[in-house]
């Protein structure tokens, strides 16, 4: 009776090499390596990068174990630490000539130094938390409203501007809140600024606010879907200007991510630098559109390193650069609204921009004495500009206009990216933040590490010397349990963090019970006079209905901990979940078929190694 | 071995008044706790700066207390961490200075007096964000209420189910109040230790009750009270065992795991010496008290008539 199928053992087997394979990343450690990634918003990584490396390396006789082009960086994975260094500083020089400008980032790295195969099967180590690792960890909040406030006062300029264009006479533009409330004495002037309003942006909607002597007043505001998006795009466009930011800081593995509607968490692993962080998660960027300087000395200044004349400026960096720009701003970042990749009349790749009423205005005069002549935008940060991009007007411009003869789509993606993420969309500010130094990250590892084993090493003596034979099979169990969960965990790749491991430690310590509650039971059908065969079976049978109720329950609170709990709560809540359902699996099943496999085949059976039954007297 | 040579059912039950009177007792002194001294929260709750700072030798508190204390912030606290060359420093939020400066002006004032002084951790909470954790908390606690209470009325049986959340809560209330007696720092770790607590000495009560429904079906002759005598005295070993492994797990983070997880492990500990205390003194004997009878657990099976009639 106490027999498996065959299938049972092979599930058996193949969650135990599961576990295997999928633990054993864990311990190869991480082998150093250097990674290179682009520090301008205009350079992209790719395999003409990936060759240079390659050539650079060569010239160099750096002895490394691959060269890989992953995402939007390069790594090359070296022997020891010595030659990462030296690597580090060969490409240095190599990919960066002028050293105080760097265009792409060359830094240290660790990478996992587990075999190709394991990787191949996406078997990799556990993430690890900052709090194990050591590293910076900032949770940021977008301010909404002022987004939103900027978006407001530039639907004032916009309906002001239209209102003015096809000469709707209105008895005043104001803005409330976030509504654009506009009154008109006459009663064809609302009905006809309505229509135009609503024809001009489908963003907008209008709706009749309430008459006040004898003035009707239109409402104006966005559309609850168009607000979403803006905010949505705030935050998006937020994002991907931290993005190039922190790319300066050569960080290797950073994580920028959006949480709930308009948060943004920052984690830099291994940065020790936090006021250089904070720095440039706070830096403002400009933008700025200027004519290009045509005359003969500008010109020549390009060529004939000439002075460049007064009130113009040289740009060396960026798309169309070397290029020699006039002083005087045509309209600036702040000042732009919304910049869209989009097509042309003739299907080409195009980005539509558009601008608030002055800079509107302005462009138009600019542009009326300028057709044919060219235009450059360029992004300053850090007092050093980048030309995104050199245009010919082709015609009078106004406050919505664009930018055409892009190669692709992804180009106007690119460059409409690049124009929003030159400011932030709205102002961030830093809510919490975390810096764990390196020591502080092992020592964390090392005594999670610890008190789990030493937990361990007296559960399992404890349960051998109490239960012996069908104890050791228990402890078994619990190694397999602890494997499956470590596997689970490098495979999900859910981030360990301290209270993770002492949630693996709680759960090992948790997932013991069904095991004693077996054993007991096993031991109590013994007293009561059942035949080893059918203590083993009854024992079994009548423990399950008990763990699962018990595991439910825990699981519940370990759900409930998952969708509340936030930070160390969450990270503990994962493992905490996993850990049950692991534990279920290894507790019942598979110390059941090493109790079958060891016990089971025997047709008489006449004891089992369980421990002392103690029968009382007479019973 | 064998450690619970138990002959005949211990009458647990004939205490139960008396265990339940040192129960209240404990709860409203754990109230009392909680109301008068509070629980002393960490700055992920309330909002605030908190530096881990190490030192190669034994710190100076009392000149670190000066060197922060000249800084003229708000409200500063210096305490040791761990070991005595680890210092925790504490600052309260200020209108105006952003964490970063805080921290900044905090760590160069220390290198100035000692250059050794090495910068382990910081960590800044927002105020609207500590607001948010203490809500989210508040928020997990009641869904493991109402989703454990579910569970039991439609497993059990509703007396059960209240048995069991009020042997548990006072559990809560009990580990809470050692927080609050001892002026424990009380942070998100130890929230979610209190809350697994919740779900692992429910765990315990849901192994009693379970043998008390068994129990109720095979020996039709005890009453109530024996059958729940009999109930924990033939898990009672059990009890002991499975709490005595899970408490060696916790005193190994508690002596291994160092300082960041030792309230943490201090809360589990509290827990599940209280877990097993409640679930056998306190949950089976409130079932008691609510009337719990075999038909609430077995319902009667209806006869179907005509069934009999088609056998030979």
């Amino acid at each position: 009776m106490n027999r498996y199928p065959i299938w049972k053992y092979v599930v058996i087997a193949l969650a135990i090499a599961f576990g295997l394979i999928y633990t054993l990343p864990n311990f190869f450690g991480e082998s150093p390596a250097v990674q290179v990634s682009s520090a301008k918003a205009t350079v992209k990584i790719d395999t003409a990068v990936l060759g240079r490396v390659e050539q650079a390396l060569t010239a160099a006789q750096v002895a490394h174990t691959g060269v890989q082009l992953e995402g939007t960086s390069i790594r090359v994975r070296l022997k020891d630490t010595d030659t990462q260094l030296k690597t580090k500083d060969v490409l240095a020089r190599a990919l960066n000539p002028d050293a105080s400008d760097p265009v792409y980032v060359v830094a240290l790295n660790l990478l996992s130094a587990s075999p190709q195969w394991l990787t191949s099967l996406h078997a990799l180590p556990m993430y690890l938390g900052l709090d194990l690792r050591g590293g910076v960890h900032f949770l940021l909040q977008v301010d909404m409203k002022a987004a939103l406030a900027k978006r407001v006062d530039a639907t004032v300029g916009e309906v002001r501007g239209l209102l003015r264009e096809k000469n709707v006479r209105h008895a005043g533009i104001v803005r409330n809140g976030n509504a654009v409330e506009v009154r008109f004495r006459e009663e064809a002037a609302a009905e006809r600024a309505r229509g135009l309003i609503t024809d001009a942006n489908a963003d907008l909607q209008v709706v009749e606010g309430p008459a006040e002597g004898g003035e009707r007043r239109l409402v104006v505001t966005l559309k609850p879907a168009a607000e979403r998006t803006l905010l949505d795009n705030s935050v998006t466009q937020n994002i991907t200007t931290l993005n190039n930011r922190i790319n300066e800081l050569g960080v290797s593995e950073p994580v920028i991510a959006r949480q709930g509607a308009d948060r943004i968490v920052v984690q830099l692993p291994g940065v020790q630098d936090t006021a250089r962080a904070k720095d440039i998660l706070g830096r403002t960027a400009t933008l700025e559109a200027r004519l290009v300087d045509l005359s003969a000395e500008g010109q020549s200044a390009i060529t004939s390193q000439g002075p460049v004349p007064f009130g113009s400026e040289l740009f060396r960096q960026g798309r169309g650069a070397p290029v020699v720009l006039k002083k005087e701003p045509i309209f600036t970042g702040e000042q732009l609204t919304s910049a869209a990749a989009t097509f042309d009349e003739n299907q080409r790749a195009a980005v539509a921009i558009s601008l608030n009423d002055p800079a509107g205005r302005r462009l138009r005069e600019v542009s009326r004495e300028n057709i044919k002549k060219p235009m450059a935008v360029v992004l300053f940060e850090r007092g050093r500009g980048e030309v995104l991009t050199v245009a010919t007007i082709q015609s009078e411009l106004g406050s919505r206009f664009q930018i055409t003869g892009m190669d692709s789509p992804q180009a106007s993606n690119d460059l409409a990216l690049l124009l929003r993420a030159g400011a932030l969309a709205a102002p961030m500010e830093i809510i919490e933040e975390r810096t764990i130094g390196p020591s502080l990250g092992a020592d964390n590892i090392r005594q999670g590490f610890n008190s789990t084993l030493y937990g361990f090493i007296a559960i399992a003596a404890f349960m051998i010397a109490y239960y012996l034979v069908v104890g050791f099979i228990s402890t078994v169990a619990l190694a397999v349990n602890l494997l499956l969960l470590v596997a689970l965990l490098s495979l999900l790749q859910a981030t360990l963090t301290l209270p993770g491991i002492a949630a693996i430690a709680l759960t090992l310590g948790m997932a013991i019970d069904a095991n004693v509650l077996i054993n007991e039971r096993i031991r109590e059908e013994l007293r009561n006079g059942a035949t080893p065969q059918a203590a083993i079976a009854t024992g079994y049978e009548r423990a399950w209905g008990t763990i699962l109720d018990s595991n439910i329950t825990t699981l519940i609170a370990g759900v409930a901990l998952l969708a509340f709990g936030s930070g160390a709560v969450r990270g503990f809540a994962v493992v905490h979940c996993l850990g049950i359902l692991t534990s279920m699996f290894s507790a019942v099943v598979v110390s059941r078929g090493l109790v079958n496999l060891w016990y089971g085949r025997r047709k008489k059976l006449t004891s089992i190694s369980i421990g002392q039954v103690w029968k009382p007297k007479g019973a | 071995m064998e450690f619970f040579r138990i002959k005949a059912d211990i009458p647990f039950m004939r205490h139960a008044l008396v265990l339940n009177a040192i129960s209240v007792a404990l709860f409203v002194a754990a109230v009392a706790f909680l109301a008068v001294r509070g629980l002393h929260f960490s700055i992920e709750f309330t909002g605030g700066t908190v530096m881990e700072v190490a030192y190669p030798q034994a710190a100076d508190l009392t000149k670190i207390r000066d060197t922060v204390g000249g800084l003229k912030f708000d409200e500063v606290q210096v305490q040791n961490f761990g070991t005595s060359r680890d210092v925790m420093i504490r600052l309260s939020i200020e209108k105006g200075v952003t964490s970063a400066q805080q921290s900044e002006t905090v760590m160069a004032a220390l290198k100035a007096v000692d250059p050794a002084v090495e910068l382990r951790r910081v960590e800044f909470v927002g105020p609207q964000v500590g607001k948010e954790l203490a809500t989210d908390g508040a928020l997990a606690l009641l869904m493991v209420i109402i989703g454990i209470m579910i569970y039991l009325a439609f497993r059990f049986e509703w007396k059960f189910s209240v048995a069991a959340i009020i042997a548990n809560l006072h559990d809560v209330i009990i580990i809470l109040g050692f927080f609050a007696a001892f002026q424990w720092e009380f942070s998100l770790s130890v929230l979610a230790a209190v809350l697994a607590v919740l779900g692992y000495s429910v765990n315990e009560s849901v192994v009693i009750f379970d043998r008390i429904r068994e129990t109720f079906r095979n020996k039709r002759k005890m009453d109530t009270v024996q059958v729940i005598d009999h109930a924990i005295t033939s898990t009672i070993s059990r009890t002991m065992i499975t709490h005595g492994s899970t408490l060696m797990m916790v005193l190994a983070m508690l002596f291994f795991g160092g300082p960041t997880l030792h309230y943490f492990a201090l809360a589990l500990a509290i827990g599940i010496c209280f877990g097993i205390y409640s679930s056998v003194f306190v949950a089976a004997a409130i079932a008691m008290w609510l009337g719990v009878k075999r038909e609430d657990l077995i319902k009667p099976v209806k006869k179907k008539e005509g069934a009999e009639a088609e056998l030979p």
